[in-house]
């Protein structure tokens, strides 16, 4: 009885990336897939979506650690603020890192008063907006594999005179190793997929922050078969990278 | 009951007179709407429709469709706003809309080419490009000539859509390469980082210069009238009201469509 709604969920998955194969226009895809414009937009990409991947552990695990704490006051409150960027569209995540981070920002304008520089319109614009949206969807996963993993090895660590640090970096990270490289594999997705927030925050220079999904989008203006066959490379680039990821995260840990 | 008819028969009356009138000037789409069920009249003017309309026409067309609902009670307005080439790709696509207002004919192009539009599309308005700066004018922007200063920060539109087309044609016949930081998608979006004091200055058109808050001024410069944006109207052959979208055309093409129009900034086609 489950395979059929299973079945359902697989064909509505998979069947609109069909379309898109489909539908590319393969003839142009030399062309198309190999103008400098494409090519630097897959590169910042990459790099992009990894460099905030990076940012999202080094700054989410400790974050998930400190949430998963049992006894923590509002615990709650804190973990629904978390959630926001998840709902937020990613537009207006772009205007409120606007109002932080821009030339006059809170923080931007100081910065931009004292050095002349500015984020936005740069590639570390990029970083930062990918970094919001998909940090998020990190820490989560990461608190609910600390959740899951017992406690007591911690405690036994500790009392056989571990230093909380020297516990955390031997005991519980290799404990939640899955749910960490679970929660990177979805933060680089988040943050490869990332539109509306680098759009806003970062704007749009070929070279400097145009990423995939923006050149997509700009294609679709003018040459929806260009637009389809950058959607295809994208799609073929992240299906490959978390299908090797993956498997050697999860087993070398 | 017998209120309600009599008050259809005399809106009826009325529009049958303004549409013979606006037929005398040699109106190219033809009035004569599906005969509504229950044979009461052929062109009754009610029901809603859905106008995607180019986001430059935000402010006077959200005016002019509340006039317009006034004069036709009954009668629902609903606009989709966008860049005009976004609204023109899910035209094609079979998005469901009564009537297409374009910031561009060439844009209006790809949907008539498309078999999607049902009226000949008609200018109804045109619009120059103005510099748009942040209050006060932090980046001492005097003219075009400062678009080519790689240390100012500047936004213009995509080439692919009609303001970025507009601005490229604008730097070419004045003989300027700019440097900007952005291409954004559509001109609201320029004007958005404007308004944010993220850029030195933008490109875009006089009106959303004159429908910005007071956090953005403009700067007219003389290259502007070497190139002027056309507007085209049109119905589509997708529209579910068809009677309805023609009288809104109408509408819009009409002295007091016009004026709001006017008022927003915009010159005459």
């Amino acid at each position: 009885m489950l395979a059929v709604p299973a079945l359902v969920a697989l064909v509505f998955l998979v069947l609109p990336l069909v379309g898109l194969v489909v539908r590319a226009p393969w003839r142009q895809a030399p062309q198309v897939l190999t103008s400098p414009d494409a090519l630097a937009a897959l590169r910042l990409s990459v790099l992009t979506a990894t460099a905030s991947t990076g940012i999202a552990v080094v700054l989410g695990v400790p974050l998930a650690w400190w949430l998963a704490r049992p006894g923590l006051r509002f615990a709650s409150l804190l973990r629904a603020v978390i959630t926001v960027p998840l709902v937020l569209p990613p537009v207006v995540g772009g205007v409120a890192l606007f109002t932080v981070l821009g030339r006059s920002g809170l923080l931007g304008r100081p910065l931009y008063e004292a050095t002349g520089f500015a984020f936005p319109f740069t590639p570390y614009a990029v970083v930062l907006a990918q970094t919001f949206v998909a940090l998020p969807y990190l820490v989560l996963a990461v608190e609910g594999a600390l959740r899951g993993a017992d406690r007591r090895f911690e405690d036994a660590a500790a009392t056989l005179g571990a230093s909380p640090l020297r516990t955390f970096l031997r005991v519980t990270l290799p404990l939640v190793g899955p749910g960490i490289a679970a929660g990177a594999v979805l933060a680089w997705a988040r943050a490869l997929g990332e539109f509306g927030a680098t759009i806003t925050f970062a704007g749009n220079f070929p070279g400097t922050t145009q990423t995939m999904p923006l050149a997509v989008y700009l294609a679709l203006e003018t040459d929806p078969g260009a637009a389809l066959l950058l959607s295809v490379a994208l799609l073929a680039v992240s299906v490959a990278v978390l299908a090797a990821l993956r498997d050697r995260w999860t087993r070398a840990w | 009951m017998t209120r309600r008819r009599t008050g259809a028969v005399g809106v009826l009356a009325g529009l049958l007179v303004a549409a013979t009138a606006l037929a005398g000037c040699g109106g190219s789409g033809s009035p004569a709407g599906a005969p509504s069920p229950g044979g009461s009249s052929a062109t009754a003017v009610t029901g809603s429709i859905t106008v995607l309309a180019a986001a430059s026409l935000t402010g006077a067309f959200d005016r002019i469709g509340r006039d317009f609902e006034a004069a036709h009670p009954g009668t629902t307005v609903t606009f989709s706003y966008g860049s005009s080439a976004t609204l023109a790709a899910s035209i094609t696509n079979g998005a469901p809309a009564d009537v297409f207002a374009a910031a561009s004919e060439k844009t209006m192009q790809t949907v008539s080419s498309a078999g999607d539009t049902a009226s000949t599309p008609t200018p109804f308005v045109s619009n120059t490009l103005e510099i748009a700066v942040p209050k006060g004018n932090p980046g001492g922007i005097t003219g075009l000539r400062d678009f080519a200063d790689a240390g100012k920060k500047i936004a213009l539109c995509a080439p692919q859509v009609p303001c970025g087309a507009a601005a490229q044609q604008v730097f070419a016949k004045a003989g300027i390469t700019p440097r900007p930081d952005s291409y954004e998608t559509d001109v609201k979006a320029a004007l958005q980082k404007v308004a944010s004091d993220e850029v030195d200055a933008a490109l875009v058109y006089r009106t959303d210069v004159i429908a910005a808050p007071g956090s953005v001024q403009g700067i007219a410069f003389p290259e502007a009238r070497s190139v002027v944006n056309v507007y085209p109207i049109a119905t589509l052959t997708g529209a579910r009201n068809p009677t309805a979208a023609t009288a809104f055309v109408r509408y819009v093409e009409s002295a007091a469509g016009q004026q709001v129009l006017a008022d927003a900034g915009f010159a005459k086609p």
